[in-house]
């Protein structure tokens, strides 16, 4: 075995078992054990979510994208205050459209400009779009907080009622987003591994000097590129929506996706999924099970594990292995 | 020399080219052409403007002065992409490879500007785009026969050794079907079989399609048995002009690869 993937190893060993620890507790029941594991996954669901809008645009330009949890709110609005006029399809139509708009616009406006400037450059303009994108949502739509319904019955589902006492709850939201995300993946790997577009996007996340040698326009494939992470955003907005309700918090809860991307590989899509449920599980289990813990031993008030979990083991990840456990290990030849 | 073969009229025309970057001047009024056919040498010492005299051609730098014409065309702010468009290919001395991808995938970007079909047919992949894409297979497997890289077409190309990645530079821009190859010190760092083997490949291009090439190369033997012209520079100027036999006995190439004693 590789010695440099040792830590990695340790600490995935650390994680797994810190996961199943609390089954050793006699007080956990099974059945609420299950609930909060699937609680877990399905809030990682939603961090993937966002995070593969931002390895997308890393991975094809080399761009850190800020606005990323900006353009989740900027849809979910747009879906929410057009399905007020119009059934909710044809709101994800209209969406749709504007998205891809959008994206033409920052490649004109944004990235055409600055190409060739540093990363950190281009960085702060996204960041400028972030906050521009926020504002300009609230002029355009209002600052309330507004619903979208998928039309779904909205109280939980119980399952599994004869293996675990009282059964487990699911809510159909949940379900619905764990559905569309595996969906949005599968579009995706299809896309970008079986069309001769979606090569022309992998030519330019490897090489862009190579990639307009053989006559890759890079500006288009910019455009591509920024689409699909708005319709990214545009599913996770509405998943995100149907679930919180469409609110500027979102934004926030948006940049939980910072330290997913962190620990899948910054320029991996798959790494992104995996990384969102890592964090997504991890954080629930530490909340419900260590907090308690916390609480009785060290006589702690307990609680806010969930808001900084994350972070920190982002942080222990870029100790071991910055790269993330999917990305790309860069080996310059000096 | 292959009666096959028969050099034409100029293709590419580079008149009075001046490139500087601040105040670093990398060309200075480099003026020659490039017929039809014909396998054309830029040689020099370091940074005596090789290179940069290529991204000129393949529209990376931008001169501030002169033109560069190519088929009649000239125009001023060409960017590589247009440059591909018109159909000039290159490769690259530091290699420029997709390398997450196959070496079938790095052919297959070859073949981009021949594909046409919408997005959305690609996307599900059938009527038009499926056409295209065993067309286009079919060209890629010839190159990758003529390259004799059949075992590798599936390999990530990172992981190949270096004498066959650059094969798999010299096979992409082949895929392109250029009229103007443009390679950048196709031998560098290659052993002498993997040299041959270039040097063989680089021939039968210029040979069975009949592809003009622009090449830079350091290894002088190279240089002489491969290419009908050659063009000398040094310090940014054109110091030499003519067949391999001429430039040979020219006194200022001479002096410019030795030095002078003073």
């Amino acid at each position: 075995m590789n010695k440099k993937n040792l830590p990695v190893i340790v600490l995935l060993a650390a994680l797994a078992i810190g996961t199943l620890l609390p089954l050793l507790e006699k007080s956990t029941q099974p059945g609420f054990y299950v609930e909060v594991v699937l609680g877990g996954l399905m809030s990682g669901v939603l961090y993937s979510l966002v995070a593969m809008g931002f390895a997308l645009i890393f991975k094809a330009s080399g761009v850190f994208n800020f606005a990323q949890g900006a353009m989740v709110l900027f849809a979910a609005l747009c879906i929410a205050r057009i399905a007020e006029h119009v059934p909710l399809w044809a709101a994800l139509g209209a969406t749709l459209v504007i998205m891809t708009a959008f994206a033409w616009l920052i490649e004109r406006v944004v990235l055409r400009p600055l190409v060739n400037q540093e990363g950190i450059v281009l960085f702060m303009a996204t960041l400028g779009v972030a906050f521009f994108l926020d504002g300009f949502g609230q002029t355009v739509w209002g600052s309330d907080i507004y619903t979208i319904d998928l039309g779904l019955a909205k109280e939980p589902m119980l399952i599994l009622e004869n293996v675990f006492a009282g059964g487990i709850l699911v809510n159909r939201d949940d379900l619905v987003a764990a559905a569309l995300a595996a969906l949005l993946l599968l579009a995706l790997a299809l896309f970008f591994q079986k069309t001769a577009t979606g090569r022309a996007l992998r030519a330019v996340a490897d090489d862009h000097q190579a990639a307009q040698s053989v006559g890759i326009p890079l500006n288009r494939i910019w455009v591509i590129v920024w689409a699909v992470a708005g319709v990214v955003a545009m599913v996770a907005g509405t998943v995100w929506g149907a679930k919180l309700g469409v609110q500027f918090s979102l934004q926030d809860v948006a940049l939980k996706a910072l330290p997913v991307v962190i620990l899948g590989g910054l320029t991996s899509v798959p790494g992104a999924i995996v990384g969102g449920l890592i964090v997504g599980l991890g954080e629930k289990i530490a909340e419900v099970f260590l907090s308690p813990i916390l609480v009785k031993t060290f006589d702690l008030a307990g609680g806010g594990i969930e808001n900084w979990f994350a972070y920190v083991l982002a942080l222990l990840f870029l100790l071991v292995r910055p790269e993330g456990l999917f990305g790309e290990r860069h080996i310059d030849r000096v | 020399m292959s009666d096959a073969r028969r050099i034409g009229e100029p293709v590419l025309v580079v008149e009075d080219i001046s490139l500087a970057f601040g105040g670093v001047k990398a060309l200075a009024n480099v003026s020659f052409d490039v017929r039809r056919h014909e396998v054309r040498a830029i040689i020099g010492p370091n940074g005596a403007g090789k290179s940069s005299m290529l991204n000129v051609i393949n529209g990376v730098y931008h001169p501030q002065v002169g033109t560069v014409t190519f088929k009649g065309m000239s125009q001023r702010q060409v960017d590589p992409h247009q440059a591909a468009r018109n159909g000039i290919a290159r490769t690259f001395q530091s290699l420029a490879l997709f390398k997450g991808m196959s070496v079938l995938d790095n052919l297959m970007t070859g073949r981009n500007l021949k594909m046409r079909s919408n997005l959305l047919l690609q996307a599900i992949r059938i009527g038009p785009a499926e056409r295209e894409e065993i067309a286009n297979r079919e060209v890629v497997e010839r190159i990758i026969d003529f390259l004799e890289i059949q075992a590798y077409r599936k390999t990530p190309v990172g992981r190949l050794p270096y004498g066959l990645q650059k094969r798999v530079d010299l096979g992409r821009a082949l895929a392109m079907e250029p009229e103007l190859l443009l390679l950048d010190e196709p031998m560098a760092g290659m052993n002498i079989e993997e040299k041959q083997d270039m040097c063989r490949f680089i021939l039968d291009v210029n040979d069975e399609f009949g592809t003009t090439i622009v090449l830079i190369e350091h290894d002088m033997g190279v240089v002489m048995d491969l290419s009908d012209r050659v063009v000398v520079l040094d310090y940014g100027r054109l110091i030499a002009d003519g067949t391999p036999d001429e430039v040979r006995a020219n006194p200022e190439v001479i002096r410019a690869y030795l030095g002078t004693t003073h």
